[in-house]
């Protein structure tokens, strides 16, 4: 289970987040929605620690994480695996050693263990036989499946997505939400999706919260918030500008 | 202009506090011994196998040219056969360590500097972080490391090349008597000159790690972040390298002086 307690954060002088509350339970699909620019990246970086809050709570499974060092952290980031926007894959290695990259840190399996898993791994993002090569030879939502083979051949009780379908072709954007629906169904993991990409929402959330002006403005099961009436909701979800922004 | 000091200051403090809690950091890491073989190994390559051709060129004609000087001064004198001597001593405790570890830090600082910050900006030392590594093991500790060891053996190599280089030179070019030559330079140069160079280069190849590794992972972002971190880490790892040579040189020589 995560919970966000009054979360707030500032870079400099600008206000980023001011005042979260969030409870995701355990096994539930979140999906995070807002506007570009809005702090979900920032949100969801402070729920695996990568940043600490100027003031407010994260708990992890009752734990709270704000006030840990970055080796306690790492106890807690056990739990969680994580896929970046731009998948951040380790340039300097194959995709088999980006796979394996903890197994091999945790000195707990075979080599052949290790090779197995990556196989298998790989076969469930639908990338069979890519081990050798690198990511720069590999496609945007290739470098992304690699990025999700990467975060859940631990096995993770919890996956957090960075936007995982921006920049992609719509055919694309539909194998990863697959990808991650299969995944949430199949590995019984808690998962935490940021994007504003509503179909991917609609399809992978068991719950949608909306980030508005640096807080949760509404929350509830997608049907419930797709159909909702409120005008800024309604505003996001159909993709309509400010009259204002509509100078040109 | 008081306001610009006080944030340079505090900026220049904070930075030297982080490389301490870095430093700390590193020596708890090597503690636990995180560190695989692989990694290690791949480093001692790149930061002492790689700098060879800088460190071989720096060396010999370090040595060739205050041969030269030397045996011009000295020659005024009637000190030709001195000349080795000079050079023996200087090579092993000043230049051979100074220069090498120069050298260095311009290939190997700025490589490091180079290939953290890109990490850094790409997000590749935050999924390091979700995959539950510590950033300081698996980047710093092999590069700390492996510097540290590297530096010695190189340093070592460019004083051998420097005296050697000194001796073809003073004998052949120079005319100077080869066996007094060689008598006076065995006779003046001690053993204590080489340790001397050796703790030095020791301490320079930590600088060289640490500089390089803190200005990679607390770069600005995009490619002005990277190179200007790069630049940064070239230039304060040298400066320190200059100014720690000066206070090393005082405590080091006292504590011959007390040894002998």
């Amino acid at each position: 289970m995560i919970e966000v307690r009054q979360l707030k954060k500032n870079f400099g002088t600008q206000n980023i987040l001011d005042g979260v509350d969030l409870l995701i339970e355990s096994g539930q699909s979140a999906v995070i929605i807002g506007r570009s620019g809005g702090g979900k990246s920032v949100l969801l970086k402070h729920l695996i620690g990568l940043l600490q809050p100027d003031s407010g709570d994260v708990l992890v499974d009752g734990e709270v994480i704000t006030h840990m060092n970055e080796r306690q952290l790492l106890r807690i980031r056990e739990k969680f695996g994580m896929v970046f926007q731009g998948a951040a894959l380790f340039d300097s290695m194959t995709v088999e050693e980006n796979v394996a990259f903890l197994l091999e840190r945790q000195r707990k399996y075979s080599p052949a263990e290790i090779q197995r898993r990556v196989a298998v791994a790989l076969e469930v993002v639908d990338l069979p036989g890519t081990q050798k090569k690198k990511p720069a030879e590999l496609s945007g939502g290739m470098r992304k499946r690699v990025g999700l083979a990467r975060a859940i051949i631990y096995e993770p009780e919890i996956l957090l997505y960075d936007e995982p379908t921006t920049g992609l072709d719509p055919i694309v954007s539909d194998s990863i939400d697959q990808l991650i629906v299969r995944v949430r169904d199949h590995l019984k993991v808690t998962s935490v999706v940021v994007t504003h990409d509503m179909r991917s929402a609609r399809r992978v959330g068991h719950q949608v919260f909306m980030l508005h002006k640096k807080k949760i403005y509404a929350s509830g099961p997608p049907q419930e918030l797709f159909a909702s009436s409120d005008p800024i909701v309604r505003q996001f979800i159909d993709g309509v500008a400010d009259a204002k922004e509509n100078v040109f | 202009m008081n306001f610009l000091a006080r944030t340079w200051l505090g900026e220049w403090l904070t930075g030297l506090g982080r490389i301490a809690v870095m430093s700390r950091d590193a020596v708890l890491s090597l503690l636990t011994w995180k560190v695989t073989w692989k990694d290690l190994l791949y480093q001692i390559y790149f930061i002492g196998i790689k700098s060879q051709s800088v460190v071989l060129v720096t060396g010999a004609f370090t040595g060739m040219v205050l041969t030269a000087q030397t045996y011009f001064q000295f020659h005024k004198v009637k000190m030709d056969t001195a000349t080795l001597a000079v050079v023996g001593v200087s090579m092993c405790s000043e230049l051979g360590p100074v220069l090498t570890a120069l050298m260095v830090a311009g290939r190997v600082g700025a490589a490091i500097a180079a290939e953290i910050g890109t990490m850094r900006v790409t997000e590749q030392i935050d999924a390091l972080r979700t995959l539950a590594t510590h950033p300081v093991d698996y980047l710093v500790v092999p590069r700390l490391l492996a510097s540290q060891i590297a530096l010695p053996l190189l340093t070592v190599e460019s004083i051998v090349l420097g005296i050697s280089s000194g001796y073809v030179v003073g004998v052949h070019l120079l005319g100077i008597d080869p066996t007094y030559l060689l008598d006076n330079m065995l006779k003046y140069t001690g053993n204590i000159d080489l340790e001397i160079g050796l703790i030095k280069s020791f301490v320079y190849g930590g600088i060289i790690a640490l500089v390089g590794c803190y200005k990679g992972m607390t770069c600005g972002m995009g490619a002005e972040g990277v190179g200007r971190a790069t630049t940064e880490a070239v230039v304060y790892a040298s400066i320190s390298i200059l100014i720690t040579n000066f206070f090393l040189t005082l405590v080091l020589q006292r504590v011959a002086l007390m040894l002998l």
